[in-house]
This record gives C-alpha cells, sequence and structure tokens, in this order.
C-alpha cells in the first residue's frame, strides 16, 4: 500500500527541502520505491538540491494541464534506480495548482510507489494547502525556535482539518521531525528543549537532526545528505527518521560528528 | 559541567524556559480561537448591517478594533459618516434624525 507523506512546516528556511531529499533518498536506499514531488510553484528548489536541475523538462503543472504524461515529467535520480523527482514549476504561479488535478496525480502516483512524499511550500496559502491535501502521513520538520514552533502549531491545526482523512473523520498521521537541534545549547538552557517541543506541540518525535555543516556540504553538491555522507551525523538521523516511517522501532538518539583522533587531541572540529 | 560553571559565574539565565512559557501562553490562546468565525469580521459586518438601515455608508469608511490589555480588552468601533447624512434616505418614507 502506498503512503503519501507531506513534509511541511508552516515557517520557511526549516530544512522541509532538505528533509523531503534526505528521507526520500534514505527510504529508497532501504529499498523502497520512491517519488518526491515539489509543490513549490514558482520557487522549485527540490531538483537542484536532489542534482536534477539541469534534468528538469516537464513539471507538476504541465501534468496537471495534460501538456505532459506523468511519465515524460519524472525524473529518475542517476544514484538510486527506485527515486524519482516530480518538479515543481519554476514559471507558472501557484493558482495553476488545482485540486482536482493534484488528486489525479497522487492517485496515479500511488499505484507506482511504496512512497510519495510531498514538499510543501513555506506558508498556509494554497500551495501547502493543496501539499497536505491528499497525505495519510505528515513530518512536521520544526526548528527549536519559538516563531518555528508555533507555525508548527498552526500547520498541526489545519492537518487535522484542511485534509481529505480530515474531512472524512480519519487522522492524518503525524510527526514531528527536529532539525538544527544543538544538544549543547540545549543542555545550557540556551535551546528549547526536545521535551520542551514535544510537549507544546503534543505530536509523536519521528527524528531529531542536529546542527551540520553536512547539511550545506551535501545541497552544495545537489545531493540528498544521506547519499552524500552516509556515515555523517545528519544522515544518520535521517536514515534512523526513515527507519521509523517504514515501521521498525529505532532507540532515539541524536547522532554526533564522529571525529578523528587527532582533531580530538587538536580539539579542530572536523573540515 | 565546565558549561554549568561557566554560567554561575557569567550570571546569564537561561532563555530557553522563557521561550517555552511565552509559547505555552500563546498557542494556548490561538488554539481557542482556531476554527472560529472571525470574529472581526462578523462584527464588522453586522454593525454595517444595522448602521446601514438608518443611514448610507461607504462601507470601508467603517472600522472594527479589539485591544486587549491584561485585564480588560476595548472594542473600538469607527464609523466615517457623510455630512449630509441628515438629509440622506435610506428606505422609502424614512427620515433619520441626528445620532
Amino acid at each position: 500500500m502506498a503512503k503519501v507523506l507531506v513534509v511541511t512546516s508552516g515557517k520557511g528556511g526549516v530544512g522541509k527541502t532538505t528533509s523531503t531529499a534526505a528521507l526520500g533518498a534514505a527510504l529508497a536506499q532501504n529499498g523502497e520505491s520512491v517519488v518526491v514531488i515539489d509543490f513549490d510553484v514558482g520557487l522549485r528548489n527540490l531538483d537542484l538540491v536532489m542534482g536534477a536541475e539541469r534534468r528538469v523538462v516537464f513539471d507538476l503543472i504541465n501534468v496537471v494541464h495534460g501538456v505532459a504524461k506523468l511519465q515524460q515529467a519524472l525524473i529518475r535520480d542517476k544514484r538510486l534506480e527506485n527515486l524519482w523527482l516530480l518538479p515543481a514549476s519554476q514559471t507558472r504561479d501557484k493558482d495553476a495548482l488545482t485540486d482536482e488535478g493534484v488528486g489525479r496525480i497522487i492517485a496515479e502516483l500511488r499505484t507506482k510507489f511504496d512512497w510519495v512524499l510531498c514538499d510543501s511550500p513555506a506558508g498556509i496559502e494554497r500551495g501547502a494547502m493543496l501539499a497536505m491535501r491528499y497525505a495519510d502521513e505528515a513530518v512536521i520538520v520544526t526548528n527549536p525556535e519559538v516563531s518555528s514552533v508555533r507555525d508548527s502549531d498552526r500547520i498541526i491545526g489545519m492537518l487535522d482539518s484542511k485534509t481529505v482523512k480530515a474531512e472524512q473523520g480519519e487522522r492524518v498521521t503525524k510527526h514531528v521531525l527536529i532539525t538544527r537541534y544543538d544538544p549543547a545549547r540545549a543542555a545550557r538552557g540556551e535551546m528549547l528543549s526536545i521535551d520542551d517541543i514535544l510537549e507544546i506541540l503534543a505530536t509523536p518525535l519521528l527524528g531529531i537532526i542536529p546542527e551540520s555543516q553536512d547539511v550545506l556540504r551535501a545541497s552544495n553538491v545537489g545531493s540528498p545528505v544521506t547519499l552524500n555522507n552516509a556515515d555523517s551525523a545528519p544522515a544518520r538521523a535521517y536514515f534512523d527518521a526513515a527507519r521509523r516511517l517504514m515501521g521498525e522501532t529505532v532507540d532515539m538518539i541524536v547522532p554526533t560528528e564522529r571525529r578523528g583522533l587527532m582533531n580530538r587531541l587538536l580539539g579542530r572540529r572536523a573540515a | 559541567m565546565s558549561m554549568n560553571l561557566l554560567r554561575l559565574f557569567s550570571n546569564r539565565k537561561a532563555s530557553a524556559p522563557v521561550a517555552r512559557e511565552r509559547l505555552q501562553i500563546l498557542l494556548a490562546h490561538e488554539r481557542g480561537l482556531r476554527g472560529q468565525p472571525d470574529l472581526l469580521a462578523t462584527l464588522r459586518e453586522e454593525i454595517l448591517a444595522v448602521v446601514s438601515r438608518h443611514i448610507q455608508l461607504d462601507p470601508e469608511k467603517v472600522t472594527v478594533r479589539l485591544d486587549r490589555g491584561p485585564t480588560v480588552s476595548t472594542l473600538e468601533v469607527d464609523i466615517e459618516v457623510p455630512n449630509n447624512f441628515e438629509q440622506t434616505k435610506v428606505h422609502a418614507g424614512r427620515r433619520v434624525g441626528a445620532v
């Protein structure tokens, strides 16, 4: 049974696209067939983070409008044969998406893939609404910071009321993914703790992604962090999160950077 | 350990508990409002309807504001009325006196 999962947050810049790419790749690395869809019409970036920006021919809007077939718009990842991308349009505006059109495409993708990951745009406008509309599950990406937590709370409210599942009296399965977490600062009381965030949002935790230089390094070269450096702390955290999505029970730990002996002795950070 | 010692000397207070408390108060309030129709929009519409029965109004000139204070809140209704409103007949046969 295919699962449709929206990666959402309300607030911008918290790591939705990074997390979509990393979770999508991690699921594919675990043998699942995955398609990631960019819903950020006009400001597409999932193609860039995945390193497929030069291979975009047709996009989501073209498929919605019947200009292209789904098979023509889907881009297969060069590294993982069971990972696919459906890019957003860079030229059209968000009104070009229709509820009915998105529903039709999601229904078709459900028949072809194990996972359909929808990368939501920021905000609570049409694009964000349509990204969550047909979801079975939601990953709410949250930074340990007041404005992000507030917006996550708002998005949780929308997931419980504006989705097809909610309208049918069912529930979207929700998970919080905490990104850019700094355990040292949290321990010093300078950053909201995991417990604080979970208590406030009253939503189960999918994973804790530590703040790391590896994330920028991966997006620089157009590779999901789980593919670019599978041993890095954020990659291990995303792998754990992906396994939890697949129903496994994985101990919740915050992976830390593995530092070489010389670096440790010299107190240097790995470059 | 060393960090706690540092904090002891630097006399900087942990800010996370403040963040947590502010969020809890704010979200308790916002969750209460969620799903309810926009109170101010409803008030504005109904006030406009009532006054329009007697005075012809430009709907744009009606503002409704709610200021929340610590103990009491104020509802401020500001309606701009044209100068010749006394001569303006709204309903056939009915004149509107000074307000």
